[in-house]
This record gives C-alpha cells, sequence and structure tokens, in this order.
C-alpha cells in the first residue's frame, strides 16, 4: 500500500526549490529526473549530448586548420604550431574522444531506432560506449600518432 | 466526413507544415558520418605536423578533397540539426532562442562553406 509520501506522491520540498510554486501539499508529480536513481544510462544520454556541442565548437579549430592551409605558409606554420603544443594536443585528445564516444553512442540510438536494445542489454552497451570511446582513442594517440 | 483539402491529403502534413525531415536528416547524416569520421580521422593523422606542400599534395588526390567535402557538408548538417534541439530544450526565452536559432545556422553554414573553400584552393594547387 503506497502512502503519500512515497512516488508519485512527493511533500512539498521533497525536490527542493522546483515546485515552490505549488500550493498544494501531497499533489501527484510526473516522474522526475530527482526521483530515480542515477543509471548509466542516464549519464550517457546527457554525455552523448555534451560530446555533440563539443564536436560542434571543435570544429572552429578543423575550420582554423584548413583556412589556414589554404592562406600561407606562415598562417598554417601557426596553426600546426598550437596543434603541436602539449595544450593544442590536449584539446586534439579530448576531440578524439568526444568523437568516438558520440559515434559509438549513435550506433546504440540506430539500434534502439530499430526497435531493439531497450532490455538489460541497454546497460552492456552503455559501458561498451564508454570502453570502446577509451580505447580507441588510446590506439589513435599511442599507436598512431 | 473529412474537411481537409485535396492538397492537404497529398503533402500528408498538419498544421506544423512539416513531417519527419528533422528526424530523417538526423538519422541519415549520422549513418554517413559513421564512415566519412574514419576517414576523416586516418587523413589528419596522416597530416599531422605537415607543411602546406605536403598539404597541398595530399589533397591535390580529387577522392580525398572529395570525401572531406563530403564529411564537412554531412558534420555541417547534422551539428546544425543536433544543437537546433539543444536550443529548443533549454532556451525557453523566444527571442533569445530565435537570435540562437540563427547563430546555430549561420555558425553550421559558415564553417561548412570556409572548410570546403579551404580545401578545393588547396585541392586545385594551394
Amino acid at each position: 500500500m503506497a502512502t503519500l509520501d512515497q512516488w508519485p506522491f512527493a511533500r512539498r520540498g521533497q525536490i527542493e526549490g522546483a515546485f515552490d510554486a505549488m500550493a498544494e501539499p501531497n499533489r501527484p508529480l510526473s516522474p522526475h529526473i530527482l526521483i530515480y536513481k542515477q543509471e548509466i544510462t542516464m549519464v550517457m544520454s546527457i554525455v552523448h549530448r555534451i560530446t555533440g556541442v563539443g564536436l560542434y565548437t571543435g570544429t572552429a579549430f578543423l575550420v582554423w586548420w584548413l583556412a589556414a592551409a589554404a592562406i600561407s605558409d606562415g598562417a598554417f606554420a601557426v596553426a600546426q604550431g598550437f596543434f603541436g603544443h602539449w595544450f593544442g594536443k590536449l584539446i586534439l585528445i579530448g576531440y578524439t574522444w568526444a568523437l568516438f564516444h558520440h559515434l559509438l553512442g549513435g550506433l546504440r540510438h540506430f539500434v534502439w531506432d530499430l526497435g531493439k536494445g531497450y532490455g538489460p542489454e541497454r546497460y552492456t552497451m552503455a559501458w561498451a560506449t564508454i570502453g570502446g570511446s577509451v580505447v580507441l582513442t588510446g590506439i589513435v594517440w599511442l599507436f598512431l600518432i | 466526413m473529412s474537411f481537409r483539402t485535396p492538397l492537404s491529403r497529398v503533402t500528408g502534413l498538419g498544421s506544423a507544415k512539416s513531417g519527419t525531415e528533422h528526424f530523417w536528416n538526423q538519422r541519415m547524416t549520422a549513418l554517413a558520418n559513421v564512415p566519412l569520421m574514419l576517414f576523416s580521422v586516418w587523413l589528419v593523422i596522416t597530416l599531422v605536423g605537415a607543411d602546406r606542400a605536403q598539404m597541398v599534395a595530399t589533397f591535390a588526390n580529387p577522392f580525398i578533397t572529395g570525401f572531406a567535402i563530403l564529411t564537412i557538408l554531412s558534420a555541417a548538417i547534422h551539428m546544425r540539426l543536433g544543437l537546433q534541439v539543444v536550443i529548443e530544450d533549454y532556451v525557453h526565452t523566444e527571442s533569445t532562442k530565435w537570435l540562437l536559432l540563427m547563430l546555430n545556422s549561420f555558425f553550421a553554414f559558415g564553417v561548412a562553406i570556409i572548410a570546403t573553400v579551404s580545401l578545393l584552393k588547396l585541392s586545385f594547387g594551394g
């Protein structure tokens, strides 16, 4: 028997500040992100979005690199110097990881688009994305560059 | 009985005036991006520490330049659609939202055009 302080009933103030405007205590709430136990798939969801925004922003570096190459020797030397510096490399390593993470995360989305992968295998796919992105980034930076 | 006009029935669109293009284009460019990005990672690795002459020599190959431009275009469409959703999800002030959506388009098209023109210039001898 559910009592009134269990989901979907939440006491006012249980989710701090979020429902200050509500006049009624014990009003049923729709499922809210703060109610659920944190799961790896939830983290993966927001990381997919964050890496997407990161990749978006990072295209500015790609454009700089290509435009500098098209403009002059001096401009390209500055760009290559930046990406050869440890700080530039740090950005590139981060970009490589974000790319592989977003790519593997995208493959998970294809599985879901096909109507599959909603069972417990979703956790396996989440961890495989994390592991795969780290391994692929490692391969690129430890063995290829 | 239906009150829909013949045109409305043919286009199959409701009052939103659009259908699944956003979803479909996002998935289509996502699929294209998989091989294109793997190619691009390989390409960039071969050009680490390159000088300009090496860049010109590499992009003199029309296949490399062609796939590089495909990558840029597919990525630009994909990232524009993606950030559009992010903006629509988090920005609820109408004026700010429309301004950011415009800037999003400017950035995506700007990236696509500058990169493409740069690649073509390199391809035709720098």
